[in-house]
Formats: C-alpha cells, sequence, structure tokens
C-alpha cells in the first residue's frame, strides 16, 4: 500500500509538471508575445523592446520555462495583465468559491445518487427502476449547458423563485441570499452528475442482495430495513465511493460551463475569461489549479478503492 | 468500455437489429438527412435579419418561431445541424486518424514504444476534456474548423487504448504470425493484417465518440469559442438566446432540444450495435 501510495502520488507530479510544459508551450507559441499583449496593437518598437527585455522574451524557450515554473513553484505565479493585480489571490479566492460549489454539489450527488441506487435495485425491473434509469441517463446525455437554460427558464424567468445568475458572498449578503444564488448551478451540476453513482449503486446492490449473507440475514427474520441498509448497503458501496471520488474531478470539468452560465465568479469562469482577455498569468494558474484537484481527485479514487478493497490492502503486487 | 474483443464476428448472419439499434439508426438518420438537406427544404432564408419579424413565437409560417433578429428558427435550426454534425464527424476523424496508429503501433511493438505512448495518453485523460480543448483553443482566434481540431485532439487517448487493447489480442493470432513468418514488414502487418480485423469494435467506439464530440464542441461553441455569428450551430445558438430566456423561451429550447434527441439516438445506436457485435458485453454494459 505504501509504495503504492508513493507511485501514484509521483505521477500526479509527473502530470503536473506535463501540464505545466503544455500550458507553458501553448502559450508561448501565441501570436504576439507578452510585450504586445499589455502595451496593445500600436506599441512603439522602442517601448516593445524594453518590455521584451525586462520579461526575457528574447531568451531560449527552455530557458523561459524554468525561469516561469520556478517562479510557480515559489508560489509567485505573476500579475494579472487585466487585472493588474498578483494571480496568486485572485486564483485563491476564484478556487475557494468553486471548491465550496463543488462539495455541495457532490454531498447531494453522493446522497441522491445512492438513495436512487438502492431504490432502483429494490424495485428491479419495475418500472420505477426504469424511470429512475431514464431520469438519471437523461441528465449525463445531455449537455450541461442545456439543463442550465431550463433550469433558468423554469426556476428564474417562469417560477420567479431564484436569481438567474450571479453571486453574493455569504460574509455581506447573510446565508439566505448565499444560498439562493446557489441552488441553481448546484441543481444543474447534481442533475448532469447523478447517472454514474446511481448506476453503479444499482448494480452492485442488485448482486449484493442475492447474495447468500443477505439471504441469511433474510432467513434470520431480520426487519428488511436493517437487511438492506446494514448488509446489503455496507458491501455495495465499494464501487460507488470510488466513482463518488472521480465525481470530483469531473465536477472540475463541469464548473467551466457552468460557473460561465451563472455568472458565478470561481475558477471555471476565470479560465473563460482569462482566455477570451488573453490574461496568460491568469489562464495558466487557473489551468494548473484545475489540472491539480483534478488529479488529486483521481489519485483519492484510486487510493480509497485500494485501501477500502481488503483483496488489494493486503495483497502485495499491485500495478 | 475499452474492453473490446478482437474475435468479434463482425457480421452474425440473419440476427435480427436489437430495438434500441432500430430506433436510434431511426432517430439519427432522421436528423442527419433534414441536416443534410437543409439548404432546399429550410423554409425560410437562414441568415436574413429582418425587424418586422423578431421574436416571433411557433406559428403556421415560422414552426419554431423567430429570434431577436428576426430569423426563422427552423431554418437555422436545420443548417445548424450541419454544422454540429460535421464538426462531430470531423474531430472523431482526427481522433481515429492518429488514435489508431497510435493503438497499433503501442499493442504491435510492446516494450518502450509502447510505454511511452501509453503513458502520454494517461497524461493527456490526467486534464478535464473541456480543459484540454480551451488551452487548446486559446492560441488563435476561434473558428469551427479549429474547434474540431481541438475536440478531434483530445479524444485521442481513449481510440488510442482501445486500438491498442484490441491490437495485443489480435497480434498474437496465427495469421499475424503467418505474415511475420513471410518477413512482411511491419506497416504491412499492422495495417493490411492488424487493422482490417480490428475495425469493428473501432467502429463503435467512434460511433459513440462523435457524440462526446458533438458534446463537447457544442460546449466550446456555447463558450464562444467554436462557430462565429452569425452561423447556428446549435452550442451557438443557445448561448445566443440565454439572453431572451423569459421573453422567447423558444430560441433556446429548439437547438437544445434537438441536441438531446441526436446524443440519445448516437448513444442508443451504439449500445445497440455493441449488443449485436458482442452480445457478451451487454452483461458487461449492465453493471457500470
Amino acid at each position: 500500500m505504501a509504495g503504492y501510495t508513493v507511485r501514484r502520488l509521483l505521477l500526479v507530479l509527473v502530470v503536473l509538471a506535463a501540464v505545466s510544459l503544455l500550458v507553458f508551450a501553448i502559450t508561448a507559441i501565441l501570436p504576439g508575445n507578452v510585450a504586445h499583449l499589455i502595451l496593445g496593437q500600436f506599441a512603439p518598437p522602442d517601448q516593445l523592446k524594453a518590455l521584451e527585455l525586462k520579461y526575457g522574451l528574447n531568451d531560449p524557450v527552455l530557458v523561459q520555462y524554468w525561469r516561469w515554473a520556478s517562479r510557480f513553484v515559489s508560489g509567485d505565479f505573476g500579475t494579472s495583465i487585466l487585472q493588474s493585480r498578483p494571480v496568486a489571490p485572485l486564483v485563491a479566492e476564484a478556487l475557494q468559491r468553486s471548491l465550496v460549489l463543488t462539495l455541495v454539489s457532490f454531498v447531494f450527488i453522493a446522497t441522491i445518487g445512492i438513495t436512487l441506487g438502492v431504490i432502483a435495485a429494490l424495485r428491479h425491473g419495475r418500472p420505477l427502476d426504469h424511470g429512475i434509469s431514464i431520469a438519471t441517463y437523461l441528465g449525463i446525455a445531455v449537455p450541461e449547458f442545456f439543463w442550465a437554460i431550463v433550469v433558468i427558464m423554469v426556476f428564474a424567468a417562469w417560477l420567479g423563485w431564484l436569481p438567474a445568475s450571479g453571486y453574493e458572498p455569504i460574509a455581506t449578503a447573510g446565508f439566505a441570499e448565499w444560498g439562493k444564488h446557489i441552488v441553481a448551478p448546484v441543481m444543474t451540476l447534481v442533475f448532469g452528475h447523478l447517472a454514474h453513482v446511481s448506476r453503479l449503486t444499482r448494480s452492485s446492490m442488485i448482486e449484493v442482495l442475492q447474495s447468500p449473507y443477505v439471504m441469511a440475514a433474510r432467513a434470520k427474520g431480520l426487519p428488511e430495513r436493517v437487511v438492506v441498509v446494514r448488509h446489503a448497503l455496507r458491501n455495495a458501496l465499494l464501487p460507488s465511493i470510488t466513482v463518488l471520488a472521480l465525481d470530483i474531478g469531473r465536477l472540475m470539468g463541469g464548473i467551466v460551463v457552468i460557473e460561465t452560465v451563472f455568472a458565478y465568479p470561481g475558477l471555471g469562469r476565470l479560465l473563460v475569461f482569462s482566455i477570451q482577455s488573453r490574461d496568460i498569468p491568469t489562464l495558466q494558474a487557473s489551468i494548473l489549479a484545475v489540472a491539480a484537484i483534478y488529479a488529486l481527485a483521481n489519485l483519492s479514487a484510486d487510493l480509497l478503492y485500494a485501501f477500502l478493497n481488503p483483496k488489494i490492502r493486503y495483497g502485495r503486487s499491485i500495478a | 468500455m475499452a474492453a473490446a474483443l478482437p474475435d468479434i464476428d463482425a457480421r452474425p448472419a440473419g440476427k435480427p437489429w436489437p430495438l434500441q439499434l432500430k430506433i436510434g439508426f431511426a432517430i439519427v438518420a432522421t436528423i442527419v438527412v433534414l441536416s443534410l438537406l437543409a439548404p432546399w427544404i429550410a423554409p425560410h432564408p437562414w441568415d436574413t435579419i429582418s425587424i418586422r419579424t423578431r421574436f416571433r413565437p411557433p406559428s403556421a409560417t415560422y414552426w419554431l418561431g423567430t429570434d431577436d433578429y428576426g430569423r426563422d428558427v427552423l431554418s437555422r435550426l436545420l443548417m445548424g445541424g450541419r454544422l454540429s454534425l460535421a464538426m462531430g464527424l470531423g474531430a472523431t476523424l482526427v481522433s481515429v486518424a492518429i488514435g489508431v496508429p497510435v493503438g497499433l503501433a503501442a499493442g504491435y511493438f510492446r516494450g518502450w514504444i509502447d510505454e511511452v505512448l501509453m503513458r502520454a495518453a494517461d497524461i493527456l485523460m490526467a486534464i478535464p476534456a473541456i480543459m484540454l480543448g480551451l488551452l487548446v483553443l486559446a492560441v488563435t482566434p476561434p473558428a469551427l474548423w479549429k474547434t474540431a481540431l481541438a475536440v478531434g485532439f483530445v479524444y485521442i487517448p481513449p481510440i488510442a487504448r482501445v486500438t491498442r487493447a484490441v491490437t495485443l489480442g489480435l497480434a498474437s493470432e496465427e495469421f499475424v504470425q503467418a505474415a511475420r513468418a513471410r518477413a512482411e514488414s511491419s506497416a504491412y502487418i499492422l495495417f493490411a493484417e492488424i487493422l482490417p480485423n480490428a475495425w469493428p469494435p473501432l467502429i463503435v467506439e467512434a460511433s459513440l465518440r462523435v457524440t462526446y464530440a458533438i458534446l463537447l464542441g457544442s460546449a466550446l461553441s456555447f463558450l464562444g469559442l467554436g462557430a462565429q455569428p452569425p452561423s447556428s450551430d446549435w452550442g451557438l445558438m443557445i448561448s445566443e438566446a440565454r439572453a431572451f430566456l423569459d421573453r422567447a423561451p423558444w430560441i433556446a429550447l429548439a437547438p437544445g432540444l434537438a441536441m438531446c434527441l441526436l446524443v440519445i439516438g448516437i448513444n442508443l445506436m451504439g449500445d445497440g450495435l455493441r449488443e449485436r457485435l458482442d452480445p457478451r458485453l451487454k452483461s458487461r454494459l449492465a453493471k457500470t
């Protein structure tokens, strides 16, 4: 287990290094370098030259990468071109809001998804089972931005219960206002991600419910609820937990679109914004932040699975 | 999904089509045909701006209503279908054109070639797909063909993996050994011996990738990094309709529902194809 953990951690570092290379390479081949971006289209050549010298833009690319990467590792993410503030607090703020959005959605995905999976398994093959399959399938098959639009249409335009977009900080506007603004994006994210958990819980529950020990528990005369929750569900949850950890990664991909639609000032919106406005330092930092969380979520999925599965925990050989 | 079996009989003679394959095929075929015929069957010009017909709700003249520029939504939808389909197919062609040779090489040569190629694939898959697309598109001014390229690039690793898995199984078959004994070149063995036998599972995989490609491409278009106005890509149409959700919801609903139908149709088709090509997969699919 220890060796496996170390190896997986190393892989995360390799991935992040590769992502940073990719990010740097792509931003380095941008037509018109940072100096052009800062000074604009009609910059006088002598000022351009001075700025290029200042940022070392004429050095070999590898030297530039090394300089950028070592600054990055030491926590200096540079200055946002658009907002002329240091990138680090900008990204940290956005990241914090995105994490709140992700975690709230995650809690609902986990509870609703597992509950739906259990219900579907108990009603295996009946109309309710099919209904749950179709509903969760629709959530995942149809692009998230379409559901976002539907949510806005129904809850903001038609019913008028929720604001169509925006964000209110909990500190100044209070819990109620904050909550109102977060409901719509959370609803969209939850609906779009239920299918994996509920389908997996359903299939492993069906399998477990047919196993001898569940039959034994039933034969003992235990109430059905105890059999389902204590005996069956506990053992059926292992794969669900792994897929849930993967969902955190998927959510990080989902926030890009969802935050843009709902004008939620998180990492995803910052990323799209920095691409549209060619704000390279912000772009680099926010992509790396997303990649890091994505990689860590996948890592924890693997580790959780290895830890929870006795066959792997006690086994010596693992790829 | 990645586990494609090498010994699939491509044409199980006389077996009836599974129901979902029929339904999926009907949906997809309808959308494809209507989109292809768009320039001839569209009831109105798709790009003619007319102030007098703004925000008309669906009626006998404008079946799906008109948008904020007074353009017929149905005509735009049909024209946009061509863009979305072309983008999805183009992207998938890109990922197949690169992913298949990579997977063939990795599965056939094994050793360090396999190791290098598959680790590179791991790294690409360790970034959220939409992020990778954004990153690629960040470089240049957006255009639909660039979106297709970016999306195709994003889906190279999964195609390469499936190809590799199939190749691994085929490489030890007798006909490959016979070709090797004849001292055929590696390129000949890969493309003339292994590839023709690897097609069935690859086609299924690729057909599913088209869905993902359309979804990702429309998301990128939605974010403004794909098709540019005044073209009527479905993602772009939905994006532009956002401002009028309260007064003219049909502008957003039409392309949204069309996309739902297309995605569901392709998925049904993929599931049906898989079941028909290999019944053993069915039980495994039910578990995921």
